[in-house]
């Protein structure tokens, strides 16, 4: 086996010096019973067998560079530079452990806290964590974290924030015995007066999302300040964050604790993993912050290196009195993203935001101008939604058919709710070329057309 | 793993401080020595107005303008995310990477967490564009070979464990506790039952206690017996005591940390199970028994596995994870949303909790590490069920290995007694030394070597607990055993001195971890 360093020579040297006769007697020296194995699995491959064979199964899947592409809702294709991919694979940056000996780790260390001052400014926020595993589990851990500060148990929120990111919230909430309260769904509209109006003394936080999951963008400076009125905090969440090298950021609104999927940045689709949970907030909550945390230090010659810090919060430490049970974080995936970034700059984000944001403003104005589809959005980013003449599902999938990826119908996260049976939510990224957009207009003028 | 003692890093009061002529060898002008640059943070060398990405066409004033649509929220003030060019931008990180310790390069026997080789196959196959490159929300239809791939996955988990089904979805091991501890509280809810008690062994890992005080659960600690395993009589005593209708489950590390087989682990489940509650086994340690013991026969309710740790998924600095959860009969209709359902040829993936199941909810957005799935399932094919039984009994070979070879210099706490895949020892044999298990480690670093888990588990004082892996050849694990012994003796010899100076061969020496929690700097700003 390719992967085992062993010869059966060397086994029977070392279990000799062990005193067993085989490993078999090893495992019942060691009290772990014998003849339980599994069976009916088949025995190994050669690289060649696993690679023809995963191959296969891959290339049964549309992939999104193949096809006229316009699926968001939490996730975005973007161009991600060659550099990235290439620098995350050094041996040094994949193969290593979380970074507890940091006179080791040092590399590991450093791009952390270079990653945590990037998230800090781009989300607007004092600090930033050493991220979490995602979007939607880090909106989770902003709920719990609002909760333990306002000594609270109700969250509000937006009835625009991602399906799955209130499904994972109302999960942990019900599990561990909390409050939630949703306002109602505005497809296209910044509701923001719902969401005002259901603040009160027991609310410990407010959740929205900026650009929400129809693409609509929201000022949250009155949210802000309705809430901490109230005593409630502001958790932002933002699912597309190159939107925040265009539009203002949360942190800069009032927003008490912001979470984002930082996937757009560095990370490819990968089918929903693995993602990267940005987390920031104010820094007087810093010692209620979920997750691991690097922070700057020196070292015995007074040189400046880093360290994991703070980690009397985590589990390890606390056991049942922890802010979180999180023991990772998504290192590799922040690697991505800090290098990412750096290279883009400042300059690079601002143009790359602007060329979604014209990209989706092109698509708007072509979609509009067919029959029987209906733009709902006044303000968005590089998503927006339609209205159809007909229930979306069915049609993204006859498109599908064709090799056009039109967007997320919303029946796909609300298979409940009537009302939005023909709604549809298309993104626009970099990624997408004129005959995309061409591609996709006839389709859908087809689809629309026929009876 | 980690260490929770091993934080205090500063040289004892007192202490000289390094050997005055070596600091000057190694002092240079440039500030780099060798083959090791030195390098600033991105923010020192960088520049909002540099760019390593190219957009043909749009001028900086045009990707500065305004547009109606951003409804008046347009950002016109500087984010501050300084740039390079990419030639700048590869040295500076290839740089960065050259400060890390990595499996690639050493001997990585780090306890509880699994170090084992990487194979890079996983690392092409996740690339391949027809998993690296579709959407969690493209329609079923167009992804009929990633949801194969899932079934494909959870059919080898479900079958090397002897249990019922698998929820995918949590993104890492601790998750994974959430999923199985949330699986077990609805199923008591679904029975109306008011059970809250969970059962913890003291030498459990810490997120085991997190998770169930996250949930509303109240913790019992049970005492490991002096074997350094937990006595069927021990849980039967902890349930008299809070009262059988109480009990909501056990949450059991199996290997235990301490590197055990739990010899009573069937007495155990069973007691468990005849007091109403479940049996949650942390399967962090499955390495050391895959292919060769099921968990499912060992009457097992949930089980999470870390595919970083057991499947190679790489651990990339410290994620991103996967975890996994199996399930027994009784918690497989509470499973979360999304899950695999199979009818006929037609194979779909479950979005929603409603009517139609008992789902206990969505731990996650979309469908989990998908990523990962593949790396793992690339690294499960290529052993095959032969493979992986090789590999484990490798790793419990080659873990009593060093036990043996140093069992005459460092105390086994529990006695002289085979380990699974890792060996466990204490301090206590250093005593009267001056050197700790801190300095031990820190010397190690200074031999090329990456330190052992420390201070945990915490029932062995100044524990270190080794995991070689199976990837490790007998000359690799004899050069670490060798390297471990001639330390014991110069710490025996008075050269305590060396130990607390160490490491000295480091790009920095040791930190000052106190200092970083008492004041925290966690980003970087520009001084005034």
């Amino acid at each position: 086996m390719r992967y085992l360093p062993h010869t059966e020579r060397s086994r029977a040297l070392m279990l000799e010096e062990v005193g067993a006769a085989s490993i078999e007697e090893l495992f019942n020296d060691a009290g772990a019973p014998v003849g339980l194995a599994p069976s009916k699995l088949p025995n190994h491959k050669s690289e060649l067998e696993v690679d023809r064979y995963l191959r296969k199964l891959s290339e049964r899947n549309t992939v999104a560079a193949n096809a006229a592409f316009f699926v968001g809702c939490g996730a975005y294709r973007h161009h991600v530079p060659a550099s990235v991919d290439h620098l995350i694979q050094r041996s040094e940056f994949l193969t290593s452990y979380t970074p507890y000996q940091p006179e080791i780790s040092q590399g590991t260390l450093q791009y952390l806290f270079e990653f945590q001052t990037q998230v800090a400014n781009l989300l607007g926020s004092e600090i930033a964590n050493a991220s979490l595993y995602d979007g939607s589990t880090g909106c989770g851990e902003a709920v719990l974290m609002a909760h333990r500060i306002t000594r609270r148990k109700k969250a509000v929120l937006s009835g625009n924030l991602h399906p799955h990111y209130a499904s994972v919230v109302k999960t942990i909430s019900h599990m561990a015995d909390y409050r939630v309260k949703e306002a109602t769904i505005d497809a296209g509209l910044a509701n923001t007066d719902a969401i005002l109006s259901m603040i009160d003394e027991e609310t410990s936080c407010v959740v929205v999302q900026t650009p929400d999951v129809f693409g609509t963008l929201y000022d949250l400076n009155a949210i802000a300040e309705a809430a901490h009125e109230k005593g409630a905090l502001l958790i932002a969440v933002v699912t597309e964050i190159v939107s925040l090298g265009a539009i203002k950021a949360p942190g800069d609104m009032g927003a008490d604790i912001v979470v984002a999927e930082g996937q757009s940045i560095g990370n490819g689709l990968n089918f929903g993993g693995p993602y990267l949970g940005l987390f920031a907030c104010r820094e007087k909550y810093i010692r209620q912050m979920p997750g691991r945390v690097c922070g700057q230090t020196t070292d015995a010659d007074g040189k400046r290196g880093f360290v994991l810090t703070l980690s009397t919060r985590e589990q390890h430490i606390r056991r049942e009195k922890a802010t979180s049970n999180i023991c990772t974080n998504s290192g590799l995936c922040c690697l991505s993203f800090n290098i990412h970034m750096t290279l883009l700059g400042e300059t690079g984000l601002r143009k790359l935001a602007h060329v979604n944001h014209t990209k989706a403003v092109q698509l708007s104005e072509r979609l509009s101008e067919i029959d029987g589809v209906q733009v709902l959005n006044s303000s968005f980013f590089n998503e927006f939604t339609v209205e159809l003449s007909k229930p979306a599902a069915p049609v993204v999938e006859a498109l599908a058919a064709n090799n056009i990826l039109a967007g997320v119908p919303a029946s796909r996260l609300w298979p409940e709710a009537k009302s939005l049976e023909n709604t549809l939510i298309l993104a626009a990224t970099e990624t997408v070329v004129d005959e995309d957009i061409d591609q996709l207009c006839a389709g859908l003028k087809e689809q629309l057309d026929a009876e | 793993m980690l260490n929770n003692k091993g934080r205090v890093t500063q040289p004892p009061e007192g202490a000289p401080q390094a050997d005055a002529t070596l600091s000057i060898q190694s002092q240079s002008h440039s500030g780099h020595k060798g083959l090791l640059m030195d390098e600033p943070l991105l923010f020192e060398i960088g520049s909002v107005e540099k760019t390593g990405v190219d957009f043909p066409g749009i001028s900086d004033e045009e990707a500065g303008e305004e547009s109606k649509l951003l409804a008046g929220l347009y950002r016109d003030e500087e984010i501050g995310l300084p740039g390079l060019s990419e030639p700048e931008a590869v040295r500076h990180y290839v740089r960065l990477s050259q400060k890390n310790y990595a499996i690639d390069s050493g001997f990585y026997p780090l306890g509880s967490c699994t170090m084992k080789h990487n194979p890079r196959l996983n690392e092409k196959m996740a690339r391949l564009p027809g998993f690296l490159d579709i959407h969690p929300l493209q329609p079923q239809s167009t992804v009929s070979g990633a949801l194969a791939l899932m079934e494909e996955l959870s059919h080898w988990l479900v079958e090397l464990t002897g249990m019922d089904s698998i929820a995918l979805s949590p993104k890492a091991g601790a998750h994974g506790e959430l999923c199985g501890m949330m699986a077990i509280k609805a199923a008591l809810e679904a029975a109306n039952s008011e059970r809250n008690i969970v059962l913890v062994p003291e030498s459990a890992h810490g997120t085991n206690p997190a998770t169930a005080a996250l949930l509303g659960f109240k913790v019992a600690s049970i005492p490991a017996d002096k074997d350094g395993t937990v006595r069927a009589s021990a849980v039967q005593d902890a349930i008299e005591k809070n009262g059988a209708e109480t009990i909501a489950a056990i949450m059991l590390t199996n290997p235990n940390t301490c590197g055990l087989f739990e010899r009573e682990i069937k007495e155990i489940a069973d007691a468990v199970h005849e007091a109403g509650g479940y049996f949650y086994c942390d399967g962090a340690n499955f390495n050391a028994i895959m292919g060769r013991v099921r968990p499912g026969d060992l009457g097992v309710d949930a089980m999470h596995f870390n595919l970083h740790k057991t499947f190679s998924t790489p651990h990339g600095g410290g994620g991103p994870g996967s975890g996994p959860v199996v399930l027994s009969k009784r918690l497989t209709p509470f499973a979360p949303v999304p899950f695999l359902k199979r009818d006929g040829d037609a194979l779909t993936l479950v979005e929603d909790a409603d009517e139609t199941n008992k789902a206990f909810g969505r731990l996650t957005a979309f469908h989990g590490q998908m990523g990962m799935y593949v790396r793992a399932l690339s690294y499960i094919l290529s052993h095959g069920l032969d493979g992986l039984a090789a590999a484990s009994g490798d790793a419990v070979l080659n873990a009593n290995y060093i036990r043996t070879k140093l069992k005459d210099l460092l105390n086994q706490p529990f006695g002289d007694q085979a380990c699974m895949h890792e060996v466990l020892f204490d301090e206590s044999s250093l005593s009267g030394t001056g050197v700790t298990t801190l300095d031990l480690a820190k010397r190690l670093i200074d031999e090329g070597f990456h330190p052992m888990t420390i201070y945990f588990p915490l029932v062995a004082k100044g524990a270190m607990l080794i995991e070689p892996t199976e990837s490790e050849s007998t000359e690799s694990i004899d050069l670490f055993i060798h390297t471990m012994r001639a330390l014991i003796s110069e710490a025996h010899a008075g050269e305590e001195e060396r130990f607390h100076q160490a490491p000295i061969h480091t790009p920095l020496r040791r930190l000052d971890e106190t200092g970083a929690a008492r004041k925290p700097v966690l980003k970087w700003v520009e001084e005034a």
